[in-house]
């Protein structure tokens, strides 16, 4: 027997319908779950206190500081030289064997996992170049591993720039550098900011590069060279001991709700460049 | 241009290239140290004790990872067979039936679910995923049953979003003369849509599989970390991955270099997955 062609097309059209639904629901329901349950934790006063007794009781202060300084720090580190290889491959060279060469060592270093990270800044900042546990040993091997992201989200912002801007300042007498300066990174800054916000989402989110670059001291780190917890690897902590399922929750609350609002910010900027040039 | 202007952008030229460059030397840095640190053991225990050994008592000499390398892959498989249909009927859905509007919504908003740290997707397994396990199916529940559903979970936005892209690139005009020739929505988008996007498709599921096969604190948290080969679903096991992050705190000597080289294979696992992405994705740009 032949079943009809239009009533598979009918019952096709449900099923993917269904699936769509369903993955989307899957991911809101994580959403909603941690922030039902964790909402009733999260006071200012859980926000602003330090912990005690390994976390059981009082707040993330110190982790909250700790994952604010590791994201600044890592996208100060990794933003000139991201935006400048941008700049490189974008503006000034052609492909070559060279650029390809680049190209494939930033698709790598992307494609990496973030335990070798963790492995590498171990054996390199903390032990060879003996930083210890630090704010700085994690930042560094967080700068390296969000460095694929600003690179290519630049690059994209860079090549979105119309050419005609590029004639036009380059006819009124300006340098190739002025040019850049001037007009390119003006114009691509909004898709470069978008790089930068998501690059500073990978870093709050992240547990193992971090845990063994940074270490997980409970103190404010009062240095650079201190170790520090961030709220990631406190909230892996409270969860894998079973320190507290109230304080896990809580501590979960707000690392996704700070994602999401560097995210949806993100988001919101990559969209006005959008609308600005089409 | 004056010559001072000239040797000025010459300079600027340099530095940039200079930095362009950082990316490869880390890249170098970053082999250079893993390999050094892991190659020895390799030399000094046999690739074959390591790779096929299956015992694992670090502080005994026996560096045996046969056991994590099956449990990685076997996971990867699981988080795949579990993820992907899901998200490639979901990336389906989103090109080829949503409206406009829906599109607007549902993709930026799978985008920005794919920032959801992995850690939360591993406690979420860890409360709610284990004890249904333990409850219905038998054993500990920390099994390769729930490290696969995280996973497959974890991957549906990294899968549906790179899917989705592929789906996009195929040519309006495809469709068109499908429809044109009285083909239903269903037999254009199987026949038709899918096959124009298949190499795209096969990278984004190669991709999800490196991020499986990558993933470390949320497979912690709900594996079990047992060390035999696992032989039912419901076994607990230990990747490759997490084999690094539990002992790398504590460990010393052989012991530390043994995490290196199981950081080694992770790597030539990774690399190789990527290598065959990459090939997939150039011959969709070539064809």
């Amino acid at each position: 027997m032949r079943i009809n062609p239009r009533l598979i097309d009918k019952l096709m059209r449900g099923g993917l319908t269904f699936q769509a639904l369903f993955t989307v629901a899957i991911l809101v329901a994580i959403v909603l779950i941690i922030f039902v349950k964790g909402f009733p934790y999260v006071t200012t006063e859980f926000i602003f206190s330090y912990p005690e007794d390994m976390g059981r009781l009082g707040g993330i202060f110190p982790f909250l500081v700790s994952t604010l300084f590791l994201g600044v720090l890592s996208i100060a580190f990794a933003t000139p030289l991201g935006i400048g290889t941008a700049i490189y491959l974008t503006e000034y060279t052609k492909e070559s064997s060279l650029t390809r060469c680049i190209r494939f060592g930033v698709e790598s270093l992307a494609g990496i996992p973030s335990i070798i990270y963790g492995l590498f800044g171990f054996i390199f900042f903390v032990i060879k170049l003996r930083m210890g546990w630090s704010l700085l040993s994690g930042t560094l091997t967080i700068a390296i591993m969000v460095l694929p992201t600003i690179i290519r989200t630049s690059e994209e912002a860079i090549k979105a720039v119309p050419n005609n801007l590029r004639t036009v300042s380059f006819s009124l007498g300006a340098t190739k550098w002025e040019t850049v300066t001037r007009v390119i990174i003006p114009s691509a800054a909004p898709g470069i900011l978008t790089g930068i916000m998501l690059s500073i989402g990978r870093a709050v989110s992240e547990t193992a590069a971090v845990i063994f670059t940074m270490g997980s001291s409970l103190r404010l780190p009062a240095s650079i060279m201190d170790s520090g917890r961030t709220m990631a690897v406190h909230f892996y902590i409270l969860a894998r001991e079973g320190i507290s399922l109230e304080k896990a929750y809580a501590t979960a609350l707000v690392l996704i709700f700070s994602i999401l609002v560097i995210n949806i910010l993100a988001y919101y900027i990559m969209h006005r460049m959008i609308a600005r040039f089409s | 241009m004056n010559r001072r202007l000239a040797n000025k952008e010459n300079a600027i030229r340099l530095v940039l290239l200079l930095f362009a460059l950082s990316s490869l030397l880390f890249l170098f840095i970053i082999f250079i140290f893993i390999l050094s640190e892991g190659v020895p053991l390799f030399a000094k225990v046999g690739v074959k004790n390591i790779t096929m050994g299956t015992r694992w008592a670090p502080t005994k000499g026996f560096f045996g990872i046969f056991p994590m390398i099956v449990s990685s892959f076997m996971v990867t498989l699981g988080a795949l067979v579990l993820g992907a249909p899901l998200a490639l009927g979901c990336s389906t859905y989103l090109s080829e039936y949503a409206g406009k509007k829906t599109k607007m919504v549902l993709k930026p908003s799978l985008e920005l679910l794919a920032g959801i740290p992995s850690v939360v997707y591993g406690f979420l397994g860890v409360v709610y995923i284990v004890p249904l396990i333990r409850e219905y199916l038998g054993g500990s529940g920390f099994s390769i049953l729930a490290t696969s559903l995280v996973l497959g979970i974890m991957i549906l936005p990294t899968i549906t979003s790179i899917s989705f892209d592929a789906l996009m690139s195929v040519p309006a005009a495809f469709r068109e003369g499908s429809l044109a020739m009285g083909a239903t929505k269903w037999q254009t988008v199987y026949k038709v849509v899918l096959p124009a996007a298949r190499s795209g498709i096969l990278a984004s599921f190669i991709l999800g599989m490196g991020r499986a096969i990558g993933e470390t604190m949320a497979v912690i948290m709900v594996a079990g970390n047992a060390l035999k080969i696992p032989t039912s679903l419901l076994d607990p096991l230990r990747t490759l991955t997490s084999n690094i992050a539990l002992e790398l705190a504590y460990a010393t000597g052989d012991h530390r270099r043994a995490l290196f080289s199981t950081g080694v294979v992770l790597l030539v696992i990774i690399m190789s997955l990527n290598l065959v992405a990459n090939f997939w994705v150039k011959r969709r740009v070539d064809k």
